[in-house]
């Protein structure tokens, strides 16, 4: 996929939204960095080369540092994520309720593996610790919503209700 | 003020202090490894990662194991540096390391002079109880000078710290987590394309062979050994009072003849002096210094023999370009000038002549590979070998260094002035330059050989001289942390000075990215820089401006510094570069 970080075009409205968080939040030395990258990914999706390397200089510290921090923490992500993103919840209940079975199956139908994208940008699959519905295991997440006691046979059917629901 | 016990004895310590420095203090050795304390460059690495410096503490509470480089001392503390229970952490500890760490030892660059080696060995550790998972991490080979070994790292962060931290330059940074953390640059790019100087610092204070320079051992042996090449080497000034400890001679012991002795040996069909090429950037740049007081060029002018420091502003300081001298650094002159001048003299084809420079250094590597320092397509300098580089090809032919009868350079390049001798410590250009701009100015009817006030180690000295009518201001940089304080002030306006040296490695060559290993001890550095001094004042001829063969070559081929064929072989030009690159 062509690279599309460049400070241009809708890009530049994002920057400048981005900067302005800087400015209100009086962000201005390393204290502010995680809270910078957060809202950051918030509004780009995901932390492109140009990104990281625009709040270094914002913030006045080496790049390599913010690479550090967003090398670091899985929260944050320096690949294009998807438009709807899969959490296949592997907390111990979940895994004990078959979560990495549930997990195959989404892998196979979406042919990716987990921490990938689909190529037509549709999907993000990654897993996740516990989200504190163990009651309900194996859970997952489609964005906000909420799928529980997943059936590793169900999965096609989920995402293609999905897609459908969203739509509507 | 409070005491403590340390193995049953009492000590008096302060409260600020750590049980390490309590303990290193009174003469007990507790061993270290990630920890680095060079009080004299402000660099102090202190992770507390490695765990290597465990001690069994009690402070009432019962005896624990505490890490020693981080644990401060408190009143009554008994304090045991080797119970059973100690020794028994640390050993683990090395095995934890060591289960993670190739095991290739014979084919190591750094073996016998590994500390992580010497550590393990010292330690007693004859077995490993860990079977852990390996890391297969590879290497970046890309540079010119520097080669990182990533499964060797034990991330002790000792490079991080003394790039950030002493260099400001700031390219490596923990990345990733847990098995996979790796100490690199941002998104993990090739060293090649990053902002880095290619000082070396990192490849110094490194404790095992994670980091080492690009070898340039095996192309010399082969060019020794092809009847068609003819292969002539140049060594710097400060590898002569380092070379030595290679062989386990005194610190700063000054190896001069033994060196030249053992380069014959080695079979190269000449050997010159670098120096003699510092005599010649000495004319070139106290040309320059004089014109640019004069009112041609901007001041002020710095000082250009150091290659790290040039890498440095190009990344930088982008829009001070022009301040350099545009004097090339001495081994590329003393190569320029072999492949014309002296090729001429003899009637060699300048293609056949391979240069070979020995330098205490590793950015001089990448600057021997820099496309603009070159005389008509035919590079100055062909490779360049470390001092160390120099120490283990000497091991390997075989040659009783201490026992080698002294030899004389050859002529005509292999003749020079004690203002040459001092380009080694920091300062010793600046003040060359002042011997011979000072000469020219009064027409050599005061000479003033000593300026005392920009010698020494300190990161910036500076000093106000008069020359006639002149109130010169000069200063003299150390360390890139150092240097990037002045360029500020010049970018900004501030700045008082008219001529400034720089050198990227704290201390200068002496102290360089490719000198022998001194394992943290800077009384090494200090013994280097007395013997720099000594060469100097042993010298009947002490200005550059006087040396004889200097004066001829200027009379026989390059007319007068600052000539249009001195501009062609000896000058060169600066590249703005980007900081990083922001293309994804």
């Amino acid at each position: 996929m062509a690279c599309n970080c460049n400070e241009t075009g809708d890009n530049k409205a994002i920057f400048a939204e981005l900067d302005e968080f800087i400015a209100a939040n009086n962000c201005t030395d390393e204290s502010s960095l995680i809270n910078v990258l957060h809202r950051a990914q918030h509004l780009f999706g995901y932390l492109p080369r140009n990104v990281q390397i625009h709040v270094a200089e914002k913030l006045n510290i080496p790049v390599a540092k913010v690479y550090g921090v967003v090398s670091f923490y899985s929260f944050f992500t320096d690949t294009p994520r998807g438009e709807n993103i899969v959490q296949v919840c592997l907390g111990t209940g979940c895994f004990v309720k078959g979560a990495d079975k549930v997990m195959e199956s989404f892998e196979k139908e979406l042919n990716i593996k987990a921490g990938e994208t689909t190529e037509n940008m549709e999907f993000t699959l990654s897993g996740v610790r516990c989200v504190g519905a163990c009651a309900l295991a194996p859970v997952v997440l489609i964005n906000d919503k909420v799928f529980t006691h997943v059936d590793p046979s169900n999965v096609k059917q989920i995402l293609e209700d999905y897609l459908i629901q969203k739509v509507v | 003020m409070l005491n403590v016990f340390i193995n049953g004895k009492e000590f008096e310590a302060q409260e600020n202090e750590t049980i390490l420095e309590v303990a290193t203090r009174n003469g007990f050795h507790i061993p270290t490894l990630c920890h680095l304390d060079l009080h004299d460059m402000d660099y102090c690495n202190h992770p507390v990662s490695c765990r290597i410096c465990m001690v069994e503490v009690d402070s009432g509470r019962g005896a624990e194991l505490k890490p020693s480089c981080d644990t401060f001392v408190s009143a009554g503390m008994k304090i045991e540096t080797d119970s059973m229970k100690a020794i028994n952490a640390r050993r683990t500890v090395m095995e934890l390391i060591l289960s993670n760490h190739p095991q290739d030892c014979l084919y190591c660059t750094r073996s016998t002079n590994c500390d992580l080696q010497t550590l393990a060995n010292s330690m007693n550790i004859r077995d490993n109880h860990f079977e852990g998972k390996r890391s297969n991490l590879g290497k970046d080979a890309t540079s010119k000078s520097i080669v990182k070994d990533l499964d060797k790292c034990i991330l002790c962060r000792r490079c991080e710290s003394i790039c950030a931290e002493v260099q400001t330059v700031n390219v490596y940074s923990a990345i990733h987590r847990g098995f996979e953390t790796v100490i690199a640059p941002a998104f993990n790019d090739s060293l090649q394309d990053t902002s880095c100087t290619f000082c070396g610092q990192c490849v110094s204070v490194c404790p095992t062979g994670a980091l080492t320079e690009v070898s340039h051992v095996d192309r010399v042996w082969n060019k020794l050994n092809d009847p068609e090449s003819i292969v002539i080497v140049q060594t710097a000034p400060a590898v002569r009072v380092a070379l030595g400890e290679e062989f386990d001679g005194e610190p700063g012991t000054v190896s001069t003849g033994k060196m030249v002795s053992a380069l014959k040996r080695m079979g190269f069909n000449y050997v010159f002096d670098t120096n003699w090429g510092a005599d010649l950037t000495i004319m070139e740049e106290a040309n320059e210094v004089v014109e640019r007081l004069n009112g041609n060029g901007r001041l002020p002018i710095l000082t250009s023999c150091c290659p790290g420091w040039i890498k440095f502003i190009e990344h930088q300081f982008p829009s001070l370009i022009d301040v350099p001298s545009t004097c090339k650094s001495p081994h590329e002159m003393q190569g320029a000038i072999t492949k014309t001048y002296f090729a001429n003299k003899l009637g060699i084809d300048p293609a056949k002549i391979y240069m070979v420079s020995v330098m205490p250094c590793v950015a001089k590597k990448f600057e021997a590979a820099r496309e603009e320092l070159s005389v008509d397509g035919l590079a100055d300098v062909d490779a360049v070998i470390t001092t160390r580089e120099l120490g283990s090809m000497i091991k390997e032919a075989g040659i009783n260094y201490l026992g080698l009868e002294d030899e004389d350079f050859d002529h005509p390049l292999g003749e020079s002035t004690g203002a040459a001798a001092i380009f080694g410590a920091t300062g010793g250009v600046l003040e060359a330059a002042l011997r011979t701009a000072a000469g020219w100015l009064t027409n050599d009817s005061a000479p003033t050989l000593d300026y005392k006030d920009v010698r020494g180690l300190e990161g910036i000295k500076e000093a106000t001289l008069k020359i006639n009518d002149l109130e010169l201001k000069v200063a003299a940089a150390s360390g890139l942390g150092n240097t990037r304080t002045l360029l500020e002030k010049i970018e900004s306006g501030e700045n008082e000075y008219d001529v400034i040296e720089i050198m990227a490695c704290p201390g200068g060559c002496i102290a360089g990215g490719g000198q022998p290993y001194n394992h943290g001890n800077r009384e090494i550095i200090k013994a280097r820089m007395e013997s720099i001094y000594e060469i100097d004042v042993d010298k009947e001829i002490r200005e550059s401006h006087k040396n004889p063969d200097i004066v001829k070559i200027y009379d026989e081929y390059l007319s007068k510094p600052g000539s249009e064929v001195a501009h062609k072989l000896l000058h060169t030009h600066y590249i703005k570069r980007d900081l990083i690159d922001k293309d994804c």
